[in-house]
């Protein structure tokens, strides 16, 4: 963890933007989802992301390269959805392997060709672990609230899969992301643990809750502060939020964390809400001010991009962050 | 230093400053009785209200316990969880899971999203076991409660409690890195004033260990359950009260910062009466010698408050067994002797006296006790009355010649291995003792083993085994499997609180063939029982017993069974077969279609059962005794005056139109299938009837019934029959309706609207009773009141499909076309086969005389993939319209 630390002792590190934003950008048909990999699949692949690490590795590629190139210090792997409870939807609960191990080792490559160029800048890879589309804390049935759809033992089995192979493509720190069930990161946890403790390695972990909407909880009912208390037992790197808010309005919450939590806080906020279509409208300069608002609190030392963010919000980010210094770093980090 | 944290869908922090952290007790099986009964029954709606109640009475976390012999506490515990997961009101509150059984308190981690309290882990199975807890616990992100309790035993002293807290604290804070404010001591709290000079320090102990622990063992917190420590004055909640609040106070003087706590069984401890209070802690500081009787003679008082407590000697006036009988319950010895011997005299034979009125009187003092009438250290009272009784009695016995044996015996006593609690059990030995029965006392976690040995070595005449908590009960099994073994024939006695008389007869007795096995409810009743299992009554007694257990044997199994399921095939073989000749096959008068175009409603209004309509408003009762309800006697009468009145009205301005449609035609069975002819020949096939098989398990003689069983399988050659109707009470309802309606007369539209649903089912009432007199003409001479006909004492049977014994909706066009009933009474299958107008009413009459109404339960997908393919349509589609009776 060390050299992590001793960048984030120093200066607020910035984290890329959205993957699948920029994938939209190159408009790409089923085939491309097959590529030498699924061409004989029988269900339809397209939009899932996750397996162009396979066969368009390429694309990947270049847009990680895009976002190193615009100032990211951490580089998100694409794997938001690599777990076999997430890939079942397309009956490719055996890819998981390959999606997470290529993911990793696609933007180790290309981290490391830019920490070559500037070691005084290390460039580091952040295995993305999502929070699959089930969730272990309610019911997808409205009549039978006891009823779950995934059990806290298929979760810790499926992100077992993942983190291993994350950790076997080369991630230097892990994060949990998009947490909208604390239970589910909880499951996530409790597998990252036991595989760090069957390896005897400790890799950093970021957890990333989402509050979903103004009254400030995630989707399971959680405040941010009984969030943090249900993940705290772990000695992460650090604790933020992403997703579902605009960087103002996400703002209240990263407050509470800045103040309690005895971790880094992170921050990767959408490019504002959604609008009628979908689309995230607000610009890297509208984006780049609400940030510098809390850059100048001090309450953050991560901050990135989740969806509708691009190579240009996060350049606009990462020259905002210099000019701030980050949160002072809770003391049992620094030990 | 760091503060604990825990979370439900809120945080709470607990500080220095939070001076008393308060855990809800209620949802608790082992502690409440109401939800114990609401989790067998599967009334999980009102353990979630428990749940609320405790929340929103202040409890700041909730302790959830499901240890409970006779249910499932892992599914329990889970299913629990997950409902209070999706009540906000509750979640918001941490979590203690609250288990004896490790597999439990992981089950329930697995569902909590917050962080919450594990109750408990302790070093009771040694280090290793401990650490392996503790290590998953920290995984899983939760506090964890710690019971001062190590490898010999549980706590109880001021020594060991620190010695077992010290030794744990160590272990988790220097071996796992365990954070130390996520430990929480709970360094045992005991009943204190239990007639017991052993525990007059209880309380004191708790206190000590409790401010060692605050002072010597940073971070951590200390609790209890605090309602223990009252535990003897069980019935008497003003004097209980008392004792909590003077208890907690003095353990938070003391450091202790948490604990379980009912909040509505705490008075304040400034408004505790002064003479209460004094004599409340001299008990619990242990203050003075006679402070346990001095409480006790207290307390009384405060029982019933408005008897004022003279010495009332009224009582010498009644006859002596009576007089024996005040003297237990009251514990009066002044007296006894005189009594007894006033008693022996009038009896031919002195051990009489105490089989007849001692005992009596001692059953007297069990029932009052079970009914938490008395307390503890009355009944043991009473046992000393009892035993002056018997040593009065015993030269008398001794010197008649005919050398009639004393009722005394040797009694083995043990709480059973990997249990501790040892307060019942002492006070069973008191009383035993008390009445001249040798006790053998091996104390707490005894292995079967040394209890066989010493019932062996000692001769006993039996052994009583007792235990607290959960796992106890299959230790019992055990050693009973073991006695077995051992040859013994000696009777083994089950006590203790999580035994119970089901668990008995269910899980023990058959495994102990060559004695018998008694549950043993409390102290009280042991000497009754030991008594009769040791004197000459056994035998009797013995088949009094073996066929009481028996029954509760079969009972369980019939409520047990009813949730496994079979095979369809072997619910196929297991159908009902009955008889099929002429004696259960009558020819009907007419066979075809019938209809009638327009009935007249007065010829209905007798058939009308009126208990549904006042459900219908949410009027709980039967009618008509619901008319003089204390409750909603009135409100019920002024409903049906008010339909009495627009009954008339329908009637007399003919505000609905009933019509019907039904027939009787020849039919036989296939398999679960009903074919229905379209004459005697059989040649013509005009509907196939589907039928669904139960497919529960039953008791062996018992069928798994299709409603194909009640008609003559077509291999019998016989030729049999069915019929079906639909009738209709709902033309006409619409205008009537729309009218009250637009005049915003919602109470007037409801109640048309009920009493066409009502006629409705009056017409089927009427009409079943036609056919059976008439159009078939099976029963010909039934006589029978609305009230017979509510109850269905008729012959033959009209289930509906869409009811319990036809759950299936799709039989309903098959039945219509049969009919051809929509054409005939204008009522129309909805696209999810309602019928339209909804005052209707359509089934199938089945007439042989054994065929009875029931309800299909719980089938398999087997049996939804075979009905589908039978009825040739997707199999999907069959299991969405048989969802509900699918088991999952």
């Amino acid at each position: 963890m060390t050299s992590i630390i001793d960048s984030l002792k120093n200066r607020i590190l910035v984290l890329d933007g959205a993957m699948g934003t920029m994938i939209q950008r190159y408009k790409l048909e089923e085939a491309d989802f097959r590529k030498g990999w699924f061409e004989n699949h029988p269900s339809s692949l397209k939009g899932n992301n996750d397996l162009l690490s396979l066969t368009r590795p390429e694309i990947i590629q270049q847009i990680h390269r895009e976002y190193l190139e615009a100032g990211a210090d951490i580089i998100e792997t694409n794997t938001f959805s690599g777990t076999w409870i997430a890939q079942a939807d397309y009956g490719l609960e055996n890819a998981v392997y390959d999606i997470n191990f290529h993911g990793a080792k696609i933007a180790r490559e290309v981290a490391d060709e830019f920490t070559k160029l500037t070691p005084n800048k290390p460039r580091f890879v952040a295995g993305s672990i999502g929070p699959t589309n089930r969730t272990a804390s309610i019911s997808p049935d409205v009549n039978d609230p006891g009823f779950r759809g995934i059990t806290f033992d298929e979760l810790v089995n499926a992100y077992t899969a993942q983190t291993e192979a994350l950790l076997d493509g080369g991630c230097d720190i892990l994060l949990v992301e998009t947490v909208f069930d604390t239970l589910n990161a909880k499951a996530a946890l409790f597998a990252i643990d036991e595989v760090f403790e069957k390896r005897n390695v400790r890799l950093p972990i970021m957890v990333s809750g989402t509050i979903t909407d103004q009254s400030g909880r995630t989707l399971t009912g959680q405040t941010t502060d009984a969030f943090l208390v249900s993940v705290q037992h772990m000695p992460l790197l650090s604790i933020g939020l992403n997703c579902a808010l605009g960087a103002n309005m996400m703002r209240p919450y990263l407050q509470i964390l800045s103040k309690q939590a005895p971790f880094a806080v992170s921050a990767h906020p959408n490019a504002g809400l959604p609008n009628e279509f979908g689309q995230y409208d607000e610009t890297a300069a509208m984006m780049g001010e609400q940030i510098e608002e809390y850059l100048k609190e001090g309450i953050i030392n991560i901050i990135g991009g989740c969806c509708g963010t691009t190579p240009d919000h996060i350049r606009r980010m990462a020259e905002i962050a210099k000019n701030y210094q980050p949160r002072p770093l809770p003391a049992n980090l620094l030990k | 230093m760091s503060f604990l944290r825990l979370s439900g869908l809120e945080a709470i922090t607990i500080t220095p400053e939070s001076n008393f952290t308060n855990i809800g007790e209620r949802t608790n099986v082992t502690g409440s009785r109401a939800f114990l009964r609401m989790i067998k029954e599967n009334d999980f709606e009102a353990a979630l209200s428990v749940a609320k109640e405790q929340v929103e009475g202040g409890a700041q976390i909730i302790d959830i316990n499901m240890d409970e012999g006779m249910i499932d506490g892992k599914e329990a515990m889970v299913k629990f969880l997950n409902l209070i997961a999706s009540e906000p009101d509750i979640a918001r509150v941490p979590i203690m899971i609250d288990s004896s059984k490790w597999e439990i308190i992981v089950a329930g981690l697995k569902c909590i999203q917050g962080k919450g309290i594990v109750n408990s882990i302790s070093l009771k199975e040694g280090e290793e076991n401990f650490i392996q807890q503790a290590k998953l616990i920290k995984r899983f992100g939760a506090a964890t409660v710690v019971m001062a309790f190590d490898e010999n035993g549980q706590a109880d002293s001021y020594e060991r409690r620190i010695e077992i807290c010290k030794r744990s604290y160590d272990i988790l804070v220097e071996k796992l890195n365990f954070p130390a404010e996520d430990i929480i001591f709970d360094p045992n709290i005991f009943p204190v004033a239990t007639g017991m000079e052993e525990h007059n320090n209880n309380a004191l102990d708790f206190f000590r260990a409790t401010k060692w622990i605050r002072e010597n063992l940073p971070g951590a917190h200390v609790s209890g359950g605090v309602s223990n420590v009252s535990f003897s004055f069980r019935g008497n909640n003003a004097v209980r009260e008392a004792m909590h609040a003077a208890f907690l106070y003095h353990a938070i003087q003391h450091g202790m910062d948490m604990g379980i706590v009912n909040p509505s069984m705490l008075e304040v401890y400034d408004e505790i009466d002064n003479e209460l209070l004094l004599r409340v802690e001299d008990v619990l500081l242990n203050r003075r010698n006679d402070a346990t009787e001095r409480l006790l003679d207290f307390a009384e008082s405060f029982v019933g408050e408005d008897k004022k407590k003279t010495v009332d000697l009224a009582w010498r006036d009644v006859p002596v067994a009576k007089r024996l009988e005040h003297a237990l319950v009251k514990g009066i010895v002044d007296f006894i002797e005189d009594d007894t011997n006033e008693c022996r005299l009038s009896m031919e034979r002195p051990i009489q006296v105490i089989e007849g009125p001692l005992m009596d009187g001692m059953n007297v003092v069990g029932d009052l006790f079970g009914s938490g009438k008395m307390f503890l250290p009355q009944v043991v009272k009473s046992a000393r009355v009892m035993k002056k009784a018997v040593a009065y009695l015993l030269p008398y016995i001794e010197e008649e010649k005919d050398g009639v044996a004393q009722a005394a015996g040797k009694i083995i006593m043990a709480t059973v291995k990997g249990d501790v609690h040892d307060i019942g059990k002492n006070i069973v030995g008191v009383v035993l003792a008390c009445n001249n029965y040798e006790v053998i006392d091996l104390g707490v976690m005894v292995s079967a083993d040394k209890i066989i040995k010493a019932a062996i070595e000692h001769k006993a005449d039996a052994i009583g085994l007792s235990g607290l908590i959960t796992p106890s009960l299959d230790e019992m099994v055990y050693v009973a499997q073991e006695m077995e073994r051992a040859n013994l024939n000696i009777p083994l006695l089950i006590g203790g609180a999580t035994t119970s008389k089901v668990h008995t007869a269910v899980k023990i007795e058959q495994h102990y063939t060559k004695g018998q096995t008694v549950y043993v409810l409390d102290a009280s009743r042991s000497v009754t029982v030991v008594e009769q299992l040791l004197g000459q009554k056994k035998t009797d007694f013995v088949s009094e017993l073996k066929t009481e257990y028996q029954r509760i044997r079969e009972h369980h199994e019939k409520h047990r069974s009813a949730k496994e399921l079979i095979g369809l095939e072997a619910a196929q073989n297991n159908r009902w077969q009955l008889t099929f000749d002429e004696t259960t096959i009558k020819k009907p008068h007419h066979l075809g279609i019938q209809h009638i175009e327009n009935q007249d409603l007065s010829e209905l209004v007798p058939y009308i059962d009126w208990t549904p309509f006042f459900q219908t408003w949410d009027l709980h009762g039967k009618y008509p005794a619901i008319l003089t309800d204390e409750i909603v006697g009135a409100e019920a009468q002024k409903l049906f005056q008010d339909a009495q009145h627009m009954l008339q009205q329908i009637v007399a301005e003919k505000w609905l139109t009933a019509k019907a449609a039904f027939g009787i035609f020849p039919a036989n069975s296939v398999g679960d299938d009903i074919e229905i002819y379209a004459d005697e020949s059989r040649s013509t096939v005009l509907n196939i009837q589907h039928t669904l098989r139960q497919q529960t398990k039953k008791t062996a003689g018992q069928p798994n019934i299709a409603l194909s069983d009640y008609i003559a399988p077509k291999t019998s050659g016989k030729i049999d029959y069915i019929g079906g109707f639909v009738v209709t009470t709902g033309h006409g309802i619409d205008a009537h309706v729309a009218r009250f309606e637009a005049e915003h007369d919602d109470y007037n539209a409801i109640m048309l609207k009920a009493l066409a649903d009502r006629f409705a089912e009056a017409f089927a009432e009427f009409l079943h009773a036609k056919v059976r007199k008439e159009t078939w003409g099976y029963a010909r001479e039934e006589q029978l009141e609305n009230n017979d006909l509510i109850a269905e004492k008729y012959i033959g049977i009209r289930p509906a499909p869409g009811y319990p014994a036809c759950p299936d909706h799709t039989e309903k066009p098959g039945l219509f076309n049969l009919l051809n009933a929509t054409e005939l009474t204008g009522v129309s299958l909805t696209e999810t086969l309602a019928m339209w107008p909804a005052a209707a009413v359509s089934g199938w009459y089945f007439a042989h005389p054994d065929a009875k109404y029931f309800g299909l339960g719980k089938i398999t997908f087997e049996q939804v993939e075979a009905i589908a393919k039978r009825k040739n349509v997707p199999t999907s589609e069959m299991q969405r319209w048989l969802g509900s009776n699918l088991n999952e």
